[in-house]
């Protein structure tokens, strides 16, 4: 889409900055009712400290194809490289925090023993965990809940704890599959503008799945917009809105000119299919 | 108040129904007992108040059977056979060595089970067939037999080799539940928990004892609680058919022999006592671990 894109990306190469490439990716699930293709043909390079949004009606493959970087679902066909290895190699060397739509939360654990899972089967000493359970919990602005048990938590806060989660063991990339899309509209409001922070002081590299343009437009850095039937990548755009963003700047014209371009992109992906309005 | 009401309301109404029945089960005896002794003319009070204190009463009454349990464990010292307390030790002894037995054997097959699909397929079915044998057509068969093995083959003394024999009939009743909860119980945890730990890389033993084994506590001290239960009814039939001396089956045994009465009902009481305070000992127990694993005050 972008200069840089095509620029960084000559056809089946990587460079040294990209995180993630997938070339021609494809994932068929099999059912008993026949196969159903998930993702088909999906190209897409993301690049190290972007922050990537994924959006696009439900069914168009955008969990399957966050699912499938993590090892959680495996590709049928093409290939798909996360830091130069396979999803599997990535995996193994925990080189993402993946954050999902419910907070998955142990509720036997408090919330710093929640917090220091990851990092008791990563084998980190007593104090390795204390210090970096301090460290995240600052950073989600939940200090002072160390003791709680997540069921003394609101949504909002529970949701922050798992990001707190996937961030305590240092990840570069973090994954995050419709995080906030259970909250209501103001604690959303709040929880983007934290991540924003976050992003801006973790320097981490954000694929994040949303099903809401304004927070894939006010979030991102580059918009993935995907369509279902088969689940592929109709557009990819490049904001280039300010990496300082005051909730208002949702009501500027730069902003609504790419919330238009991305509903032109979902929209062309609809009438595709014929059956809907 | 208002939850104690109801239940004194309850236990009225069945210390009524109880004498009320008395009545009418001794009635034939004490007319008998009139009629030998040619007195005539007794009136209501008097022979409402015979029937309830008979020798060897058809039915005892309550005061009968709490006086004979209190005569049987206060008067008695606990180390002599007419004491109710030493039948009980015998009998909980047994109920809880095979409670133990049951409970690890269940936990262990639930493990196997939930780990292996082949387990799931083979064992899974004969664990619910073995529940389909009467115990009472088993427990002579493990007592006498096994009996014999261990005292014999074994050269097992034969005190303790009685209680083996009466702890594998408990394990045998008690492993069911415990298995059955437990599978259930360790596949409780959610598809996205499960995945949770996949993103981590753990293996399946951190899987094991971070996700399953907590997720599986709630269920493990449900089927504790019937296991327990179970147990006792176990030890308590193994006690039955072997001329068993001791243990409160045995004086469930003896009283019958004898038409002692009183004394089987004593017995029955004590145990369904004995029952009540292993389950109240579980419930403690689960209230304990809850509280440590942070649950919801319910």
């Amino acid at each position: 889409m972008s200069v840089t894109t095509e620029l960084s990306n000559p056809a089946g190469t990587t460079t040294q900055d990209a995180v993630i490439s997938a070339r021609h990716l494809g994932l068929t699930f099999k059912t008993n009712d026949g196969d159903v293709v998930a993702l088909s043909d999906v190209n897409l390079t993301i690049n190290k400290g972007e922050f990537v949004s994924f959006i696009g009606p439900s069914g168009c493959g955008k969990t399957t194809f966050l699912r499938t970087i993590a090892d959680l679902e495996q590709p049928t066909s093409g290939t798909l490289t996360i830091n130069g290895m396979t999803p599997e190699q990535a995996r193994q060397s925990r080189a993402y925090g993946y954050v999902f739509q419910a907070p998955a939360l142990y509720p036997w654990r408090t919330i710093e023993k929640n917090i220091a899972l990851p990092l008791e089967i990563m084998g980190h000493s007593k104090s390795e965990q204390d210090a970096r359970i301090k460290r995240t919990m600052d950073l989600v602005n939940l200090s002072g809940f160390e003791k709680k048990y997540p069921w003394q938590l609101s949504g909002g806060m529970q949701q922050r704890a798992s990001i707190a989660r996937a961030l305590s063991f240092d990840a570069d990339l973090l994954l995050m599959d419709e995080p906030f899309g259970a909250l209501d509209e103001i604690v959303r409001d709040h929880l983007n503008s934290e991540l924003l922070k976050l992003w801006a002081a973790t320097q981490k590299t954000i694929c994040f799945v949303t099903h809401s343009i304004p927070e894939a437009v006010y979030l991102s850095t580059k918009i993935v917009v995907m369509s279902p039937r088969p689940g592929r990548v109709t557009d990819v755009i490049e904001s280039n809105l300010p990496s300082e963003r005051p909730l208002d700047i949702r009501e500027t014209p730069e902003f609504l000119e790419i919330a238009a371009r991305v509903r032109d992109g979902l929209r062309a992906g609809h009438s595709y299919d014929g059956d809907h309005v | 108040m208002k939850r104690v009401l109801p239940i004194i309301v309850v236990l009225i109404a069945i210390v009524l129904v109880w004498y009320a029945a008395a009545i009418g089960m001794n009635a034939q005896w004490q007319s008998d007992v009139y009629r030998r002794a040619n007195v005539t003319d007794v009136p209501f009070t008097q022979f409402a108040m015979d029937t309830w204190n008979q020798e060897k009463p058809v039915l005892p009454t309550a005061h009968q059977v709490f006086g004979e349990l209190y005569n049987s464990t206060v008067l008695v010292a606990p180390n002599k056979p007419r004491s109710l307390l030493f039948h009980a030790w015998v009998t909980f002894s047994a109920t809880a060595l095979g409670f133990v037995m049951g409970s690890l054997l269940g936990i262990g097959l639930a493990v196997l089970i939930v780990h292996n699909e082949a387990m799931n397929r083979s064992l899974m079915p004969w664990i619910v067939a073995s529940q389909t044998i009467p115990i009472l057509a088993l427990a002579p068969l493990i007592v006498v037999i096994g009996f014999n093995i261990f005292t014999g083959t074994l050269g097992i003394p034969t005190d303790p080799a009685r209680l083996i024999s009466k702890a594998i009939i408990s394990a045998y009743l008690s492993f069911f539940p415990v298995a059955v909860g437990m599978v259930k119980g360790l596949r409780s945890p959610e598809a996205i928990q499960l995945d949770l730990m996949h993103t981590y890389n753990a293996s399946a033993n951190q899987t094991f004892w971070k996700l399953r084994w907590p997720a599986a506590v709630p269920y493990l001290f449900t089927s504790l609680k019937v296991g327990v239960a179970a147990s006792l009814v176990g030890a308590i039939v193994g006690e039955m058919p072997t001329g068993a001396v001791a243990g409160l089956g045995a004086r469930l045994l003896a009283g019958s022999y004898y038409s002692q009465t009183t004394q089987i009902w004593a017995a029955l009481f004590a145990a369904s006592i004995l029952a009540a305070l292993l389950v109240i000992a579980v419930g403690v127990v689960e209230k304990l671990v809850n509280r440590s694993m942070g649950a919801r005050p319910a």
